[in-house]
């Protein structure tokens, strides 16, 4: 690749407004969410105005986020841990002890994830009716679990297979058995990766919002849940919308910045060598 | 004791045959080389000897007992791998003591054996260092000595050696040797590098296509290869194989017409052929003396000197080539006229399937 200090600088510019740009709606959201519910609604001024937590002590209290956010922290790690209790074996049985099935199964998990939700609403809605699993975070946590696996069981698939035959083999002449094999080597060699991709379905879980809504009405309901609820009954309140919604992201946010540079090489395993 | 037997095993991948219903003696204390080019089967051999391979037909025997359906830990076997596939989150320490800890076995006894193996490996100084930080020839030693502390009654060592550089290798080499002295084990090695199976080995075992081409000691191999395959393959450079044809049979051997018109008589294979055979003349390079008189002649086309002994290529008039082993102090040059006489002593007869005449 050329590096000349123009093209530099022309790839840092757009990388800059790209980003910017994806950043805006976030921006706003928070910047929103400083403002009063008048001002919010009418200013344009994106930047000048009076600021105030009047939203968030609203949302906090009022609303009561925070049997909102315990939901979502609960269905979050309930799901990633079935996720993973069920994706490292898996992955670990096709990675080391593939079949000529292998590949075919790997690309039906993946097809799966092809079909839109909405497609099984009915049967999923009655079957969980029928299951009493409706408004129940273990309901939820299922679900999650169900929707997250096969992404999580190919991340963990493609991180193991970038672990040495010959050290698995080395294990079995030194007498360890499989699960020996699992917990003295493949699980702290592969931790990096079992990291991100427990970190990928935290946050996917944190952010789903389909099945929540459908499924949870007031005892599971999460806080992308918590952030419907301010959209539609009591009309529009952007500011309190914008402060339910920045509560909501922020500890992923968070998560995601401390976690980027494992993500980064979580996602792109494999595929960067 | 540890002697290992293989009775008319066989080995396929799919519809690919990879050992053909092999049969092998190894004797206790045996250093046994099995030396090949890729795709003879020696790893697969060699896995399915460890039991990371299954055995498809025939039958494994460790000191006499059956061994197809034991475990690879219960079979008294260690392995070196040509990765090392030490474990790279433990430390050395962690690495040798692994299989130790897994069978439960004392920390005294633990601590005692890993002292033991580091002393004989130098590698007492790294021992809580972990993989990454070792050179290439260190993690070699590692990887033995993850062997060595499990006491096995027979190492198997795969191309241990392939991935050092040549001068490394060359002192491994020795260093293997003497363990093989001090532990006084049965050692099996497989590698696709003859002078390694030459140097180290009490006994070659040399394959093709899954199947045992010659077995015997290295001198063995040399002098006396079973076929034209492994007369080519022992040896660098390897032999000379001129085409030629008996054409009388005398008391003491039989006479040889070569291409070209010149004659050769040769102490061999009295008995064994016929007048009007066709043959091949295999001509180990020190076989071949630049001499005026000699049946051979052509142009050089290319002087190597190594210092020690100076290998001269020679294009033969009577077309294809010949390679002559000298000493270090024989003027030559290249494009110059040679005539090459064949020493007896260095000649083998092979017929026209490529075997081995007496």
């Amino acid at each position: 690749m050329r590096d000349s200090v123009t093209s530099r600088t022309l790839v840092a510019v757009l990388a800059w407004t790209i980003a910017l740009v994806m950043f805006f709606p976030i921006a706003w959201t928070i910047l929103t969410s400083l403002k009063s519910e008048g001002s919010a609604i009418e200013s344009h001024h994106l930047l000048h105005f009076r600021p105030t937590v009047e939203n968030y002590v609203e949302v906090f209290i009022g609303a009561g986020y925070l049997g909102f956010a315990v939901n979502s922290l609960l269905i979050s790690i309930g799901a990633t841990l079935f996720v993973i209790a069920l994706g490292v074996p898996c992955a670990y049985s096709m990675a080391f002890h593939p079949t000529p099935h292998t590949r075919r199964l790997l690309l039906w998990m993946l097809s799966t994830k092809m079909l839109p939700p909405v497609g099984v609403l009915m049967p999923v809605y009655i079957l969980f009716r029928a299951m009493g699993l409706l408004d129940s975070r273990s309901g939820l946590i299922l679900m999650d679990t169900l929707m997250n696996l096969p992404l999580a069981a190919w991340m963990l698939f493609t991180f193991f297979k970038e672990i040495p035959k010959d050290i698995l083999e080395a294990a079995r002449m030194d007498g360890a058995r499989w699960f020996e094999e699992i917990r003295h080597l493949l699980l702290p060699i592969a931790l990096p990766g079992i990291a991100s991709t427990s970190l990928l379905s935290l946050i996917l879980c944190w952010n789903e919002a389909f099945w929540s809504l459908t499924l949870t009405a007031s005892n599971a309901a999460p806080l992308s849940a918590f952030i419907a609820s301010f959209s539609s009954p009591e009309g529009l309140f952007f500011a309190k919308l914008s402060a339910a919604s920045t509560l909501a992201f922020a500890p992923v946010l968070a998560m995601g910045w401390i976690g980027q540079r494992r993500l980064v090489r979580g996602l792109t395993f494999g595929a960067v060598k | 004791m540890a002697t290992v037997q293989l009775k008319n095993v066989c080995k396929r991948f799919g519809t690919a045959e990879i050992i053909r219903n092999l049969s092998l003696d190894l004797a206790d204390k045996e250093f046994v080389v099995f030396v090949g080019p890729s795709g003879c089967g020696k790893t697969t051999l060699l896995r399915m000897i460890a039991g990371l391979e299954e055995i498809d037909a025939g039958a494994l025997f460790i000191d006499g007992v059956r061994m197809n359906e034991t475990g690879p830990a219960d079979r008294g076997l260690a392995m070196v791998f040509q990765s090392y596939a030490l474990y790279p989150h433990m430390t050395v320490r962690q690495n040798m003591t692994f299989s130790l800890r897994l069978a439960r076995v004392p920390q005294e006894e633990r601590d005692r054996k890993i002292a033991a193996a580091a002393r004989i490996l130098h590698l007492e100084e790294y021992l809580d260092h972990k993989p990454g930080q070792l050179s290439g020839g260190q993690r070699q030693r590692v990887a033995i000595g993850r062997a060595i502390v499990r006491n096995p009654k027979v190492f198997l060592l795969d191309e241990p050696l392939s991935n050092l550089d040549a001068a490394l290798r060359g002192q491994m080499r020795g260093e293997l040797g003497r363990l093989h002295q001090d532990l006084a084990a049965t050692m099996i090695y497989v590698t696709h590098d003859q002078v390694e199976a030459m140097t180290m080995a009490d006994r070659i075992v040399v394959l093709r296509a899954g199947r045992v081409e010659q077995v015997g000691t290295p001198q063995e191999i040399y002098r006396r290869p079973a076929n034209t395959f492994v007369a080519g393959f022992i040896g660098t450079p390897p032999m000379n194989m001129l085409p030629a044809r008996i054409i009388t049979r005398e008391s003491a051997g039989v006479r040889l017409a070569l291409p070209g018109q010149s004659t050769v008589s040769l102490p061999l294979a009295s008995n064994a052929s016929n007048i009007g055979d066709a043959v091949t003349l295999g001509v180990r390079p020190e076989g071949l003396k630049p001499q005026s008189t000699g049946v051979l002649s052509g142009t050089t086309h290319l002087v190597e000197r190594l210092g020690a002994i100076t290998l001269i290529h020679v294009d033969l008039d009577s077309g294809g080539r010949a390679i002559a082993q000298v000493g270090a102090n024989e003027e030559v040059r290249t494009r110059e006229r040679i005539s090459l006489a064949i020493d007896a002593d260095h000649c083998n007869l092979f017929d026209h399937d490529g075997n081995a005449l007496p």
